[in-house]
């Protein structure tokens, strides 16, 4: 058996070797330097998970307990380390399972490789047992898919799909592959993909753009920044920062650019949309000059769009030429990757400072702070709050954690409030608000960054979507913290009812389990708080902890998340209660 | 008076965006299985009707050619452009107006042949229509049209009144009056 091994590697330095379709698969994977791998076996992938077996010792799969959670703990692992992520499922029912992965990886822009197992290539067609097609369903949630059929491709796709997952504006792939193609032999040789012919992953800007984005911005009297994850998947963070030092332009972000710049740095000026913060969305409107960068003006951002920075010159730093003039018009696109643009236009911009512009800003976070956030983080009122669970984990924290949310109340409250050093922090589903995201991805997110503390925030409802992944956590010690803030209800949900369908509360009242017996069944060392002096210290046991550690805090049921921009409504109607 | 100027044309060209228009697209794309099913998926989204759609090989070897017609305003347009380009296997995918393209359709139409005898008339339609007999059996005879839409709709309803055996249309093709640049564009995806 260690000789087998032994000469495996061996014929592995040659520059080809006669294998299965189903070894080359992993040898791919090795090549592209995969070593952990999230995923569920069944009939139409056997002979991939065999080959798994025999290559444990370079290659680790985690059994997830549903294929979606595969896909979130992959996204967590790619969005932590901004390398591709990898989820196998079996055909039919566990490709079908994937599906919500792909759609949220999509949306978000998150590299990811998925693939599935399918009937053999004779039965295609036949509705064969297990059989569905993947490559169909999947394709408007792929960056691009294939379906392999015959062993040789095997190579070549593999490598494409990596090249196509991780360049340009990422996003996930789908390689569907035959049972046949698993069994047969090849002669295999890999070679990196680094170029498809139709497909360009990074546009040049248009020439003189640079320079007329830098005129506009040289001229602005209040000029105003909203950056994405544009900023995160380019790396471009310390780009961002220079670019905002020497113009001294107040910048905020969308929930995904959250964490691209230092939470405390003094010019960032904090949320854009829905439960952004009242200073930046009211003064979207009274900027002159809106430069986005790396965001894609989704419409909980923009609200009505009608009504959006009317007033505004518009600039936009982007990787994706089908965002330009998407959503929004703008005078100036600049298209290229992120750290490229920022960092060829910075030597065109004029040292700057915008004190009276920032002051504004200042003092609407002033009203938002005396309104709404002393009350969320230091209530004095007698049920527990989201937010002051929030602001224990920043303290135990030191800023220094990676904060992965699922999706509701709770979401929302953990990135306005969440503090963050470092880029790559924040992980959460935006685009597509996938609830049961949160478990499973802050596993992949430990996984990709075992030196730094994961904490999940989770709502009760969202938590009991997944729940199953807390077998992952007890099989293989993976220390995450895990918080639930349990208001016994889905609280979004119930906030819109309250507000906008005449407290109608259809379908939103949970009787919850006991959460702490549930994690003490898998041997989760587990606590729960309900009163606001035990906060402090659980927390603090939670992140001593060298081990996974579920916290349950008993939050009030019936608390709004505020400020709010209704849908639809402008982002000037912003409200503070 | 300057700005009253400026003003006014903008007003026009926000009129001219918000005008729908016969469109056609047309995409260059490597030969790709599924790429059909994602293109047309971008149209399924928008609730946008393809009118008339036609794959073909293309002026370049390897390089396939989808021609799409749609009835939608400009900016629709621009952005189904922009989400077709966006896809792997697509080079380059451009939209035109009518005017912009030299166009055609064909149709073939089976007639029962003993009216080719007892109507007069269909002889005069045939000539008239600068059509072509393609094949004639005892049973039946077929028409074949080449031209605009308009013009093949005419020769239907001419046809219509005296029995029409079955009738078929195919998707609009087009050639652009401009250049279409794609051997360059090959190049320039090579070089990068
Ligand atoms: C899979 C899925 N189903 C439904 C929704 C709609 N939704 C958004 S927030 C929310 C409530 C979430 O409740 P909970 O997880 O308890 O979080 P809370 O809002 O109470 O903090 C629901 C149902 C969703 N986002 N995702
Ligand atoms: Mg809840």
């Amino acid at each position: 058996m260690e000789t087998l091994k032994a000469q495996k590697k061996d014929s592995q330095k040659k520059k080809t070797m006669r294998i299965s379709g189903a070894e080359a698969i992993i040898h791919c994977l090795l090549a592209e330097g995969v070593d952990l791998i999230y995923g569920y076996p069944g009939g139409a992938i056997m002979p991939v998970y065999d080959e798994l077996y025999k290559f444990q010792d370079r290659l680790t799969h985690i059994l997830s307990r549903h294929e979606q959670g595969a896909t979130h703990a992959a996204q967590g692992y790619a969005r932590v380390t901004g390398r591709v992520g990898v989820a196998m499922a079996t055909s039919g029912p566990g490709a079908t399972n994937l599906v919500t992965g792909l759609a949220d990886a999509q949306i978000d822009s998150t590299p990811m490789v998925c693939i599935t197992g399918q009937v053999p290539r004779h039965l295609l067609g036949s509705d064969a047992f297990q059989e569905t097609d993947i490559v169909g369903i999947s394709t408007p949630v792929t960056k691009w898919n294939y379906q392999i059929t015959r062993v040789e491709e095997i190579p070549e796709i593999m490598a494409k799909a990596f090249y196509i997952a991780r360049s340009g504006r990422p996003g996930p792939v789908l390689v569907d592959i035959t049972k046949n193609a698993q069994f047969d032999e090849l002669d295999f040789v890999y070679e990196k993909c680094t170029k498809v012919r139709s497909y360009k992953p990074v546009p040049k800007p248009e020439a003189g753009s640079l320079e007329k984005a830098a005129e506009l911005i040289n001229n602005a009297k209040k000029p105003f920044i909203v950056f994405g994850q544009g900023v995160i998947l380019g790396e471009a963070e310390a780009e961002l920062k220079a670019f905002v030092e020497k113009t001294g332009i107040p910048a905020a972000w969308t929930i995904l650019g959250l964490s691209a710049m230092d939470t405390d740095h003094p010019l960032n000026v904090g949320m854009v949309g829905m439960h952004g913060n009242y200073g930046p969305n009211l003064l979207t409107n009274e900027c002159d000059v809106l430069i986005a960068i790396g965001m894609r003006f989704d419409d909980r951002v923009t609200g009505n769009l009608d009504t959006y920075a009317k007033q505004a010159k518009i600039v936009h730093f982007e990787i994706d030429p089908a965002e330009i003039n998407k959503n929004v018009k703008v005078d100036v696109a600049v298209l290229g990757d992120s750290k490229e643009t920022l960092k060829d236009i910075l030597p065109l911009l004029n040292e700057n400072e915008h004190k009276d512009w920032k002051a504004e800003f200042d003092k609407k976070h002033q009203i938002e702070y005396d309104t709404l956030i002393k009350n969320d983080i230091y209530p004095t009122k007698e049920g527990l709050t989201m937010g002051e669970v929030i602001e224990q984990i920043n303290v135990a924290s030191e800023h220094k954690a990676v904060m992965v949310s699922d999706v509701g109340q709770h979401q929302m409250i953990a990135c306005r409030y969440a503090k963050f050093k470092q880029s790559k922090s924040n992980i959460t589903s935006g685009g597509l608000g996938t609830m049961g995201f949160g478990l499973p991805a802050a596993i992949g997110a430990k996984m990709g960054a075992m030196d730094r503390e994961v904490v999940a925030i989770i709502g009760d409802g969202g938590y009991q979507m997944t729940i199953q992944e807390l077998g992952v956590i007890f099989q293989h010690n993976v220390p995450v913290k895990i918080v639930v803030l349990n208001n016994d209800h889905l609280g979004m949900v119930r906030q819109w009812q309250e507000l906008f369908f005449d407290k109608r509360y259809a379908s939103t009242v949970m009787t919850n389990p006991d959460f702490v017996k549930i994690a003490e069944g898998y041997h989760i060392k587990s606590r729960r708080v309900t009163e606001r002096e035990d906060l402090k210290e659980a927390v603090q046991e939670m992140m001593a902890s060298k081990d996974p550690y579920f916290l349950e805090v008993k939050v009030e049921k019936e608390d709004n998340v505020f400020p709010m921009i209704p849908s639809g409504a402008s982002v000037s109607d912003v409200r503070l209660k | 008076m300057k700005e009253n100027h400026i003003q006014f044309h903008q007003d026009i060209s926000v009129q001219n965006i918000m005008e729908k228009q016969w469109y056609t697209i047309s995409v260059y794309s490597e030969n790709h299985v599924g790429l059909l099913n994602r293109i047309s998926g971008i149209f399924l989204k928008r609730h946008i009707n393809i009118e008339s759609l036609n794959v073909s090989k293309s002026e370049i070897d390897g390089v396939s050619k989808f021609t799409i017609v749609v009835y939608v305003t400009k900016e629709w347009t621009r952005k189904i452009v922009g989400q077709i380009e966006k896809q792997i296997e697509v080079i380059k995918a451009y939209y035109h107006t009518d005017d912009e393209t030299i166009y055609q359709e064909s149709a073939l139409f089976k007639i029962a042949s003993h009216l080719l005898f007892d109507e007069r008339q269909i002889q005069n339609i045939i000539k008239e229509s600068n059509s072509q007999i393609v094949t004639v059996s005892r049973e039946f005879f077929v028409l074949a049209k080449t031209g605009r839409r308009h013009e093949i709709d005419e020769m239907h309803e001419a046809l219509e009144p005296y029995g029409i055996m079955q009738f078929v249309r195919s998707g609009r093709i087009a050639v652009t009056k401009a250049t279409m640049p794609i051997s360059e564009i090959l190049q320039e995806f090579q070089e990068n």
